[in-house]
């Protein structure tokens, strides 16, 4: 019953029902691809972490003794829970493995050029910076690498992406509802004479309110079900360029599963916001 | 079964809709209610299903006091007093089977049993073959019998008709009275306003009078038999109309005829 009278409901308005629709596409569209890269950033930051803390490159003219005395060094601190040589062969290996789909970067480059190197991980975050000025005292040490400033800037820059995501979908999730409210209000202001009929011959409230209820709930349904799958089209079609471009960070594949939990998610949430929008303007108009 | 008790109706500080209205309509009865345009009636009728509230007094429908019924309680109110409405109230753009159903739908009875409910009442009310009809493709007194339909439809204890042969020729007029007293045959209490003095004429049943937002007149016509009888010179003095107390009704007493 209530189905066929949103159905009618619709079909008798239906440009009001397209802009409804469109507005409630285009937040949750926003809403999927913000969430994408929420989801991306948290798995970008994971792989730093995973990472060495401190990585320790030396020069040409270090030999193996020297690194060796130096690993010693560290450890003796007791403030390294592991450390792990990286030859130059090994380092090429790697290189050739992250660049295996390019043939001219592999030609070029050979174990000379590569610096040999150590991976520190610190029992406790504060004492790296001990064990930093330990390695730069050596003077075979060419570069330290802190996984810390490179975490850090991320997380900053992850922050910043947030807030304006929840910014821009504040914006759009208030303007999608007061366009429900609105939308859902003429149509209630256009019935009044059928709503006052019902009232008399007996409807109680919520078999009025129901339809009305009802039709911001669609919308909520198919704003998110175009908003979230061009989205993940989107992203799905980017995916192959940003593998290219992510060259190593190992945040590929994202699986589907999580993309339809994220869609089913955000279906639930959108009729939701449909429901509560039509309530308002039943409140407001319904009275 | 209707109880008014003392009822008056202002809006603001004007003079009163209605005033220091009393009447009793028992269980089973079929009374009219008659006055000029701007009389109260239709104001009478809205007080019943609780459309408007008394500014004082009281009203009892059945066993429900309507200024202590929850606001809740009002759809089962208006499911047990049928109401034909002056302007009929027909949704335009839903047929004639789909109008009376709506009120069968709305108690959550399913599609399928309203649909059966409706056809079974429209067959009653003379209307079979007219149930995917829309209300505009009627004539007048198809249209009237369709509010009755859908009035009917819970089998209420009352149907308030206000002015249901308002716009009728008489013929249909008749048809459509007819038709209340049938229902009203079968037990049902028929509250019925109206300007047709031939109506009134016809049948002997109660008419309150009612002017200027007062009752002037609750009288109890006598039968056509006794009609008939008229040579008799105790006929003739019984001829007169009954008049009830008024008095006597505020104070609870029943139909003194």
């Amino acid at each position: 019953m209530h189905l066929s009278t949103v159905a009618k409901y619709i079909r008798r308005s239906p440009y009001q029902a397209i802009s409804a629709g469109l507005i409630m596409s285009l937040t949750f569209f926003a809403i999927t691809v913000f969430a994408i890269l929420t989801i991306l950033s948290i798995r970008f930051i994971s792989y730093f972490e995973s990472r060495p803390q401190l990585t320790v490159f030396f020069k040409d003219s270090a030999t193996r003794a020297d690194i060796d005395l130096l690993q010693k060094k560290l450890e003796s601190t007791g403030k390294t829970s592991s450390i792990n040589y990286v030859s130059k062969e090994e380092a090429l290996k790697i290189y050739k493995e992250q660049n295996k789909s390019d043939p001219i970067l592999l030609d070029l480059v050979t174990s000379d050029i590569l610096p040999s190197s150590i991976e520190v991980q610190a029992l406790q975050a504060q004492d790296l910076s001990s064990l930093a000025i330990i390695v730069k005292d050596s003077d075979k040490v060419e570069e330290v690498v802190f996984q810390k400033d490179i975490i850090d800037t991320l997380v900053s820059w992850t922050n910043a992406l947030r807030r304006v995501g929840l910014a821009v979908i504040a914006i759009l999730v208030t303007v999608s509802i007061l366009m429900i409210v609105t939308i859902i209000g003429i149509k209630i202001t256009l019935r009044r004479d059928e709503i006052e009929i019902m009232k008399l011959i007996g409807a109680t409230n919520w078999f009025i309110r129901a339809p009305f209820l009802m039709e911001g709930a669609f919308y909520g349904l198919v704003g998110s079900l175009l908003g979230g799958v061009i989205a993940i089209g989107i992203f799905y079609s980017l995916v192959p360029s940003l593998e290219s471009f992510l060259q190593g960070v190992a945040i590929f594949p994202l699986s589907p599963l999580i993309l339809l939990e994220l869609l089913l998610i955000e279906i639930i949430i959108a009729c939701t916001l449909g429901a509560f929008a039509s309530y308002l303007a039943v409140l407001r108009y319904l009275k | 079964m209707i109880v008014f008790e003392n009822v008056t109706k202002k809006y603001g500080e004007s003079i009163p809709v209605l005033e220091k209205i009393n009447f009793l309509i028992d269980k089973g009865a079929f009374v009219y209610l008659v006055g000029p345009t701007g009389s109260g009636k239709t104001t009478i009728f809205r007080m019943i299903i609780r459309d408007v509230t008394p500014t004082e007094g009281s009203i009892m429908i059945g066993e429900w006091d309507l200024a202590a019924l929850a606001k809740s309680k009002l759809p089962h109110l208006r499911r047990k007093v049928g109401v034909v409405f002056q302007d009929l109230k027909l949704l335009m753009d839903r047929t004639v089977a789909e109008n009376v159903m709506l009120p069968l739908l709305m108690s959550g009875i399913n599609e399928k049993e309203a649909r059966e409910k409706a056809e079974e009442i429209l067959i009653s009310v003379g209307l079979e073959g007219n149930s995917d009809k829309f209300p505009l493709q009627l004539s007048g007194g198809e249209r009237q019998r369709v509010a009755i339909a859908r009035a009917l439809v819970f089998d209420p204890d009352v149907i308030l008709a206000d002015e249901p042969t308002g716009n009728l020729d008489n013929a249909t007029s008749f048809q459509i009275l007819d038709l209340l007293k049938s229902i009203n045959k079968r037990g049902t209490t028929v509250f019925m306003a109206t300007h047709n003095d031939r109506i009134i004429e016809k049948f002997d049943d109660r008419v309150i009078v009612l002017e200027k937002g007062k009752i002037v007149e609750d009288k109890k016509k006598k039968s056509t038999a006794e009609k008939n009888d008229k040579k008799s010179p105790s006929s003739q003095k019984e001829d007169k109309s009954e008049k009830i107390s008024l008095e006597k009704l505020a104070q609870g007493e029943k139909d003194a005829s």
